[in-house]
């Protein structure tokens, strides 16, 4: 047998390909292995089993994961204070995701999301004043208090929300996908939904027109197992979503590596821009809290279980863990990182906290951006009449 | 923008008129469109290469080729979610549905994604679509492809809703909706799209709009008013033939916009009449009659001489047998004798 016959025949047998890692390593290049293999579809290759980052992307990771547990603990905390009303979904357990999917994407990639969009919000460059403001429903807010927990938007940073109906958000991405090719932009759209949202009619039609129409768009499933109250094995006949349609291909990812999340979100961007249709990303991931703050989320999970998951696979004591093992921090350091971060949210509750409600004549602005002389009621007809200039 | 009120009396007109048929109108509005915005895109069942189901996007994939007109699969949630995601990044996707019938499997995304998202998102995402279709009755389709949605959009805040009757309401109302930055729910009329209407060169200019928002008086009157929308209008207008034989002069506004619905113009005619009939061929209950008279009995109560009359579609799911459907839906002869009952006049 011939060394190439030898190779071709290992890359066949070995389901996880490494791509070509990045071409030049700078210096002060620090790899970090990938330990658990990505699970393809309809694909020979994956995405690579190493991921090579810096001293400087390590910090950023491990602060804006950071931040993100301590805004989602500290909305808890608002919530439970009846600052926060409705409806709170939090994210914390999952952080690996966005700041994973981030570190391979920009601000001129498109994001949308569901209701879990307190991180997302964050990863997309959002403040965590702009997000507590939001939530408190303060004109401060990143909706101008309008759209609460669910509605959170930066389009700016091309983050099109925080939609609260289950689904919609691979139609809507599939849209967004659109306008980037239409427009003939070198970017990719990042659809993502939970593994409840899976079995969604609408994502099928959104999958079947992503693939027809060859549209650069990411499917990011967020799979943290349950459905709200339903684990994933009492709603789905297939319980995975990287391989549900079979002209589609998918990558099934460890959600709680944020590496894996940024090489496969890299394999996956590359994928689409080279004109070879939409992908599936499936992130195995865990929420600690249950599905909002209605739900204690241990009636239908043991505490075991969440304390397992806890101790051997939170996102954030594993990149702490790499960063102390390549002498990038010191445990001391981490302490100020955390204690100065902590700091930073806690100043930000504290300011949203005082920021005003939003005055009455926000009741009627923006139901239209052309609402030159709309004319619209209140509660009270006689009594509430607005007219628009 | 020159504002297109044409009176369609049979008064001396300035200005040359010729003769096109609301499909056409529909046609030579979204190609005019697409020439001058390159954002402007059409998508729908059929609509490139069959050319339309109604023949309403005839020659527009020639035109414009594939990028620009999309032929979708049967998945009305899929596409409509595709438009509206595409709108929030700024491009104006013109959405057809066969009929309106299919969009209530896409009504979803009509009302929580395009309606509501400006205000959700305290101003930051606006949603520049149109959609539009045949909406309403037909001739013996049944129950499942006979219902008028008038009403259902209607009362939804963040929605505009449009409901053209004339060759030139098409033109000037699609124009303005594929303008204007909000969505829109255009509702046409399957009936209508080969009848002929007079249009004007000004109606005919690239330029030309209608504002939304805004009814038309097509016939002035003095003695009842009557509001209709869509084929009603024409219906109305012969009704108001047959009152002026027995010396009752009817004044119709056709209302072009159910949202905003102008108030402002059925309540002056009624100030000057003291009657009306309000009639639509869509339910009765909640219909936008019931709308029309709950504005008119707050506005104008005073001067209202006589009950409000509606005149709607029969409050049954629409029959197929010919004889059955014809009773389902309003005719000349309840338009005439609902206005008789308001002038105290009926036998």
């Amino acid at each position: 047998m011939t060394r190439s016959t030898v190779g071709s025949l290992a890359r066949r047998l070995f389901a996880s390909q490494p791509r070509q890692a990045a071409a030049a390593q700078a210096p002060d290049a620090i790899n970090v292995e990938i330990p658990v293999p990505f699970q393809l579809h309809l694909l020979q290759e994956g995405p690579a089993r190493e991921s090579v980052t810096s001293r400087e992307e390590l910090v950023k990771m491990y602060r804006d994961m950071f931040r993100i547990r301590r805004m989602e603990i500290t909305a808890d905390k608002l919530f439970k204070s009846q600052l926060v009303r409705g409806f709170c979904h939090l994210y914390d357990g999952q952080e690996a995701v966005t700041i994973g999917m981030e570190a391979a994407l920009t601000y001129e990639d498109t994001v949308i999301t569901a209701y879990r969009d307190h991180a997302t919000f964050l990863g997309r460059g959002g403040t965590v004043h702009e997000c507590f403001a939001e939530l408190m429903g303060r004109s401060t807010g990143c909706a101008r208090g309008k759209g609460g927990s669910m509605h959170l938007y930066k389009p700016s940073n091309n983050f099109y929300g925080g939609w609260g109906i289950v689904g919609t958000t691979g139609p809507l991405g599939a849209g967004l996908a659109f306008a980037n090719k239409y427009e003939k932009k070198n970017n990719v759209a990042m659809a993502i939904y939970g593994d409840g949202a899976g079995n969604q009619g609408q994502l099928f039609e959104a999958k079947n027109m992503a693939g027809l129409w060859d549209l650069p768009l990411i499917f990011l499933v967020e799979n943290n197992h349950y459905g709200m109250g339903t684990a994933e094995w009492r709603a789905s006949k297939k319980t995975t979503f990287y391989d549900r349609v079979s002209y589609i291909p998918g990558i099934k990812v460890d959600g709680m590596d944020a590496f894996a999340v940024k090489e496969a979100t890299r394999f996956a961007k590359e994928h689409c821009l080279s004109g070879k249709g939409p992908i599936v990303l499936e992130a195995d991931t865990y929420r600690y809290h249950g599905h909002s703050m209605s739900d204690p989320g241990s009636t239908y999970r043991t505490r075991n279980e969440i304390q397992g998951v806890r101790q051997e696979r939170d996102p954030i004591e594993r990149i702490k863990k790499l960063m102390i093992k390549e002498n990038v921090m010191r445990e001391e350091e981490f302490k100020a990182v955390d204690k100065e971060i902590k700091q930073e949210v806690d100043d930000a509750a504290a300011k949203a906290k005082d920021d005003p409600n939003p005055g009455e004549e926000e009741l009627f602005m923006n139901i239209y951006k052309n609402d030159s002389g709309l004319k619209t009621y209140g509660c009270d007809r006689n009594m509430v009449r607005v007219q628009l200039p | 923008m020159f504002p297109g009120i044409v009176r369609s009396s049979s008064r001396h007109l300035p200005c040359r008129r010729s003769l096109m048929t609301v499909r056409d109108a529909l046609n030579s509005a979204i190609d005019e469109e697409m020439a001058a915005d390159p954002k402007v895109f059409v998508m729908g069942e059929e609509v490139g290469e069959y050319q339309g189901a109604y023949k309403v996007t005839k020659g527009l994939l020639q035109k414009y080729g594939p990028d620009r007109v999309l032929d979708t699969p049967i998945t009305e949630a899929g596409f409509t979610g595709i438009g509206v995601g595409a709108a929030f990044q700024g491009l104006k996707p013109i959405v057809e549905f066969m009929t309106f019938n299919f969009a209530m499997q896409a009504i979803d995304h009509i009302i929580n994604s395009a309606a509501k998202t400006y205000y959700m998102s305290g101003g930051q995402i606006a949603v520049p679509i149109v959609f539009r279709g045949p909406n309403g009755a037909a001739a013996g389709v049944g129950a499942q492809h006979s219902q008028c949605f008038a009403a259902w959009y209607g009362s939804c805040p963040g929605l505009k809703v449009v409901t053209p009757y004339s060759a030139e309401d098409a033109r000037g109302l699609l124009k303005a909706a594929i303008r204007d930055p909000d969505p829109v729910v255009f509702l046409e009329n399957e009936l209508l799209y080969g009848e002929n209407f007079p249009v004007s060169s000004q109606v005919r200019d690239p330029n030309f709009t209608l504002p939304i928002g805004k009814a038309k008086v097509e016939r002035e009157g003095t003695d009842v008013t009557i509001t209709a929308f869509s084929k009603m209008v024409g219906f109305a207008l012969k009704a108001a033939d047959e009152l002026a034989k027995d010396g009752i002069k009817a004044e119709v506004i056709n209302l072009r916009s159910i949202r905003p619905l102008d108030r402002e113009t059925i309540n002056a005619s009624v100030r000057k009449t003291y009657r009306l009939v309000a009639v639509e061929e869509g339910w009765p209950q909640h219909g936008v009659c019931a709308e029309v008279c709950a504005s008119v009995q707050e506005e104008t109560f005073d001067y209202l001489d006589a009950p409000i009359e509606r005149i709607s579609g029969a409050d049954i799911p629409m029959p197929y047998a010919a004889n059955l459907e014809r009773l389902a839906l309003p005719q000349i002869e309840d338009i005439v004798r609902a206005a008789k009952r308001a002038c105290y006049r009926s036998k």
